[in-house]
């Protein structure tokens, strides 16, 4: 089973030489820390800039240049700012390669539901809801199931939907899944996981097919 | 040269009155209008409809004017840090209405550009597209947002001059620039106000055209919401 590193690590093997990725909070932020350093990326932040770099040194906080999670950061050679309405030019225009985000539920036709719980405080979608509708490359990073033990990769979403048949591929402490037109499939184990414990954390329908790798890192 | 320069806060947002709808830059606390903010603070004009990506913190930015209770309603795409908006929200005295942050964007521009309305693929198929036209383009579908309507836009740039040409910083340009000539009134607060023919045309991020009122702004705070560092080995 993974630790949020774990999936952080396993999804930065989905990023090519030559992406340029919009990263979530949460886990997807951790992925940009495990991306190899033979390939060139670039890291693009909704808020206006592309070519993040890690954050700063102490002391060498600018409060005018943060992410989408508002933490400051800095920015590589090559970077750039934008305003917001060419930053998502970059995301509905599909010139972004790939997304990466966390997700409250799937669906196994890729609907995603990650900005809204009726009934609790509803922060909003923030930009979550143009990555989803435009990016054709979408992962989810998450855990298999939620706090109360329920699964997240469901028939249906319960929760107000953030996206609809959008997702491609999710990561978890578990497993790598494919949507596919027949719902999910299993592509790879986490370390020690084995197919029955996925079956069983998968609320929705599970496609098996012949030996599942364990993941390698 | 059309002079944009006004001597201080208080001239910059002469006709601000109850009932207006405002735009206000910033993401989170970064190239917020905080003079203007200050100064809608002590004016204390009340049922405003702000349009903004975030709503401040709880004793910064549109926080104060939340504290105030003189926001009637918020557009943004994220609110979630601010406790005392949280309160607002769930007793109903706060009006919140929630879009995508990509829509937000559009919709300043296409007041700004001229454009009605625009198409988007965002919300589609969600609860943001319900009661919405929407249309299918090469078997995609999209809804249809239209173009806010504002009194005023409060934009705070880095560098500005007399013309009322705008440079921004980093990532606190943000939502300043679509948000120029995107409402009645725009209103401009610069770090530096520097003297005309100063400012490379090259350079130039926001026209003058797109601006009524520029004045040098004091005391930036800059607040920083999440400090986050790494040590030097």
């Amino acid at each position: 089973m993974l630790d949020k590193t774990g999936i952080a690590k396993r999804i930065a093997k989905e990023v090519q030489n030559g992406y340029y990725v919009n990263l979530g909070i949460g886990i997807p932020t951790l992925v940009a820390n495990y991306v190899r350093d033979d390939i060139e990326v670039e890291f693009q932040s909704e808020n206006g800039v592309l070519g993040m770099g890690p954050f700063p040194f102490e002391g060498e906080e600018d409060a005018d240049i943060i992410n989408a999670g508002k933490q400051t950061i800095t920015t590589l050679p090559g970077a750039s700012f934008f305003d917001s309405a060419l930053s998502f030019s970059m995301i509905r225009g599909q010139h972004v390669d790939l997304t990466i985000l966390g997700a409250m539920e799937v669906a196994e036709n890729g609907d995603i539901a990650n900005w809204k719980i009726p009934g609790r405080m509803v922060k909003g979608m923030g930009g979550a809801m143009d990555l989803v509708a435009s990016a054709e490359n979408i992962i989810v990073a998450m855990m298999h199931t939620n706090k109360k033990g329920e699964s997240k990769l469901l028939k249906k979403c319960t929760l107000p939907l953030t996206g609809v048949g959008c997702v491609k591929k999710i990561v978890t402490n578990l497993a790598v899944i494919e949507i596919t037109e027949s719902g999910f499939k299993l592509l790879e184990r986490a370390p020690g996981v084995s197919v029955e414990m996925i079956k069983q954390a998968t609320e929705g329908a599970l496609i098996v097919e012949g030996e599942i790798p364990e993941m390698q890192f | 040269m059309i002079n944009k320069k006004v001597e201080n806060v208080d001239i910059a947002l002469k006709g601000v009155k109850d009932n207006m709808t405002f735009m206000l830059g910033g993401f989170g606390l970064c190239g917020i209008p905080e003079n203007a903010i200050s100064k809608l603070v002590s004016l204390g004009v009340k049922n405003l409809t702000c349009i903004s990506n975030n709503a401040g913190v709880d004793d910064f930015g549109l926080g104060l004017l939340l504290h105030k209770k003189q926001i009637k309603k918020m557009i943004s795409s994220y609110v979630g840090e601010n406790d005392e908006f949280e309160r607002q929200m769930l007793s109903g005295e706060l009006d919140v209405e929630l879009i995508p942050q990509g829509t937000l964007a559009e919709r300043c521009r296409a007041a700004q550009a001229g454009f009605p309305a625009i198409y988007t693929p965002a919300g589609y198929g969600t609860e943001v597209a319900e009661g919405k036209e929407t249309r299918e383009f090469d078997g995609k579908m999209y809804v249809l947002e239209h173009a806010f309507k504002a009194d005023f836009a409060f934009v705070k740039a880095w560098k500005g001059d007399a013309a009322g040409n705008l440079i921004f910083k980093g990532t606190a340009r943000n939502f300043n620039p679509v948000m120029c000539g995107a409402a009645k009134i725009t209103v401009a607060e610069v770090e530096e106000l520097v003297p005309l023919g100063t400012l490379d045309p090259n350079q130039i991020h926001i026209p003058g055209i797109f601006v009524q009122r520029i004045f040098q702004g004091a005391h930036y705070e800059k607040r920083i919401e999440q400090r986050t560092v790494r040590i030097k080995i």
